[in-house]
């Protein structure tokens, strides 16, 4: 006997209205639980990634290391997968000095444009930066080695280094040795280039944690923008923009096509700006296609990038730290 | 006394010029790659050059486009964005709506941060090692693959920042209906970073589109359209590379209109995210 329908229980399953099916609570902290294991199944899965990385690497890099002893691979000059000969000095000094050119170049201008954009810049001038910022960041490498090629090569080649070399070729550091532009200063100009969007954007978000008290107490002292920037900002934030710069230079280390484009692949150890020379990035990237051909010349190559990973590794995970002690702070 | 303060005002005029100076500098760089590509790139920009494969002795200079390699770039980004985003959707969810800023959390932060650092072409000696392994050629699933890989921290850590944004209050009111957290994922924060979400996945597809690294090993070359997964297939970005190496000035303009055509996509999708994340914001509580 039906009960009358005032005092009838609410109707189980889907409501008229459209809303979704009640589900008992049992049966949701249940579903809560499961999906929690998924979702934490799946986190596994970048974790896992850095180990296979790594793991694969190092397995794959192994024969040569059995063969070669480790001095006998970086201290060695000579470059010969026939003759079995795997000096990796030139290439690793290659990058070094590839990456310090671009690095160095890159810091001031960025250092200067995020301080600007921060502390003077008026909102519409920011508004106009950021999508440019992220365009420049866009940019594929490839396309910025065509510009490289078609653009800082022949300047360097034409302008730069006749200039350089007549006014400062005594020091051997801006002698020109070889006629081409496909040198070490043009691979740093392209590096530079394309890590500045990249580093601008890291020092402004730690601008941004700088506490707006600090600025007007400076301020209300009687110091100029400028002096509030260098002696109150700037030591403040100093650590993050080292690991900026880390950032950035760890980014740099890694960069293949624009770099390979310009920078002349010839293996040897540069002296001047102006020597071609031969990163690791551009050694693997180039012989990809003979790897399998030469005994242990495929176990060299992914020694290569075994040491790229861990130089990068260690690089990105210092300066992660310090940025994220650093960002995390603003949230609280 | 006052020597001293026109001194700090000078010091503070040509630190302000400075700052424009390289303001002006990066912005400068920017017109000029762009002017560059389109005095190089634009002239031998033609219709044929988009809607053709290469024909015989196309690298000589002769007939021919490359519609292979725009099609290739499509289907290995395209493909690796949508597997990535399976991945990274439930990960950037899980972060946040189940682990916060606890010590787990910040250690995932932290390894996808490490993986977004590590090179292309660290990821396409990975992929190579792989595909060794199970015995595979450079093919188009190879290629996906690595860019999955590629595209896998770019995507989630892009919509991690945009729900950390997320006011924490919507999340908070309804736990405190009694939600558990799955609800709260999937009713709350899923709808509310759903513009997000798409900006995510634009610019992890701009990003992957554009490399060149890594499918040169996974993905190898070819003058045809890929009709299966397991055949080599052509990219955008070696599309300009091989044709720059050739000596032949005819093949080189094309290089130059090739990279004219992946700059112009990859504005697109870049600005196209920024478009759509400040059109859909409307519609999201703030």
């Amino acid at each position: 006997m039906a009960a009358p329908a005032l005092f009838s229980k609410p109707e189980q399953g889907r409501p008229q209205d459209g809303r979704p099916y009640k589900l008992s609570i049992s049966l949701r902290n249940r579903l809560n639980n499961i999906a929690a294991r998924v979702f934490w199944l799946i986190t596994l899965i970048p974790v896992g990634l850095v180990i296979a990385i790594t793991v694969a690497l190092a397995v794959r890099s192994a024969p040569i290391l059995q063969s070669h002893s480790l001095v006998e691979l970086f201290t060695g000059t000579v470059w010969k997968p026939f003759g079995g000969q795997f000096g990796f000095l030139p290439f690793i000094a290659g990058t070094f000095w590839v990456t310090t050119i671009g690095v160095i170049l890159a810091v001031p201008p960025c250092l200067l444009t995020a301080f600007y954009l921060s502390e003077y810049a008026r909102p519409i001038t920011r508004n106009i930066m950021k999508p440019l910022l992220d365009v420049l960041a866009a940019i594929p490498s490839v396309v910025y080695g065509v510009w490289g090629m078609l653009v800082i090569v022949p300047f360097v080649q034409k302008t730069f280094m006749p200039w350089m070399s007549s006014h400062f070729g005594f020091i051997p550091l801006f002698a020109s040795n070889q006629p081409t532009g496909f040198s070490v200063i043009s691979g740093g100009v392209i590096l530079a280039v394309m890590i500045i969007p990249f580093i601008i954007a890291i020092i402004y978000e730690i601008l941004k944690t700088v506490p707006q008290d600090l600025r007007e107490a400076s301020l209300g002292l009687g110091a100029t923008r400028w002096e509030t920037i260098t002696l109150v900002i700037f030591p403040k934030i100093l650590p993050g923009i080292i690991a900026a710069i880390v950032l950035g230079a760890s980014r740099a280390l890694g960069e293949t096509m624009a770099v390979l484009m310009v920078v002349g692949n010839v293996p040897q150890i540069p002296t001047s700006i102006f020597d071609a020379a031969y990163p690791l990035p551009a050694l693997i990237a180039n012989n990809y296609g003979e790897m399998m051909s030469i005994p242990l010349f495929d176990a060299a190559l992914l020694l290569a990038a075994f040491i790229l990973l861990l130089i990068i590794l260690t690089f990105n995970v210092i300066a992660t730290l310090v940025l994220q002690r650093i960002l995390g702070r603003r949230g609280k | 006394m006052k020597k001293k303060i026109h001194r700090r005002y000078l010091a503070e005029f040509v630190a302000r010029v400075l700052m424009i100076g390289s303001f002006a500098l990066v912005a400068l760089i920017l017109g000029l790659i762009l002017w560059t590509l389109i005095q190089k790139g634009l002239p031998s920009l033609t219709w044929e050059m988009v809607s053709q494969t290469p024909k015989g002795g196309f690298y000589l200079g002769k007939e021919g486009g490359i519609l292979n390699a725009i099609l290739g770039s499509l289907y290995m980004a395209g493909g690796g964005t949508l597997i990535a985003l399976i991945f990274s959707l439930p990960i950037a969810i899980y972060l946040n709506t189940y682990l916060g800023s606890s010590r787990w959390g910040n250690y995932v932060r932290l390894v996808l941060d490490i993986l977004w650092g590590i090179p292309s072409i660290v990821y396409g000696a990975f992929g190579f090692i792989i595909m060794l392994s199970m015995g595979m050629r450079a093919s188009l699933l190879g290629g996906t693959i690595t860019l999955t890989l590629l595209a896998l921290p770019i995507m989630t850590r892009a919509m991690d920042e945009v729900i950390r944004r997320m006011p924490t209050d919507l999340s908070e009111a309804a736990l405190a209906l009694g939600s558990t957290r799955l609800e709260i994922a999937l009713r709350v924060t899923l709808p509310q970073m759903l513009p997000g979400i798409l900006t995510a996945v634009l610019l992890a597809f701009g990003r992957v589109i554009g490399d060149a690294a890594s499918v040169l090993f996974t993905a190898g070359y070819t003058d045809n359209i890929p009709t299966t997964l397991f055949r080599p297939v052509a990219s955008l970005p070696l599309a300009v590379f091989f044709q720059l190496g050739t000596p032949f000035p005819e093949v080189q303009q094309r290089a130059y209109a090739s990279a004219l055509i992946l700059t112009i996509l990859v504005l697109i999708l870049s600005i196209g995210s920024r478009l759509i994340s400040s059109r859909l914001n409307k519609y999201t509580i703030k």
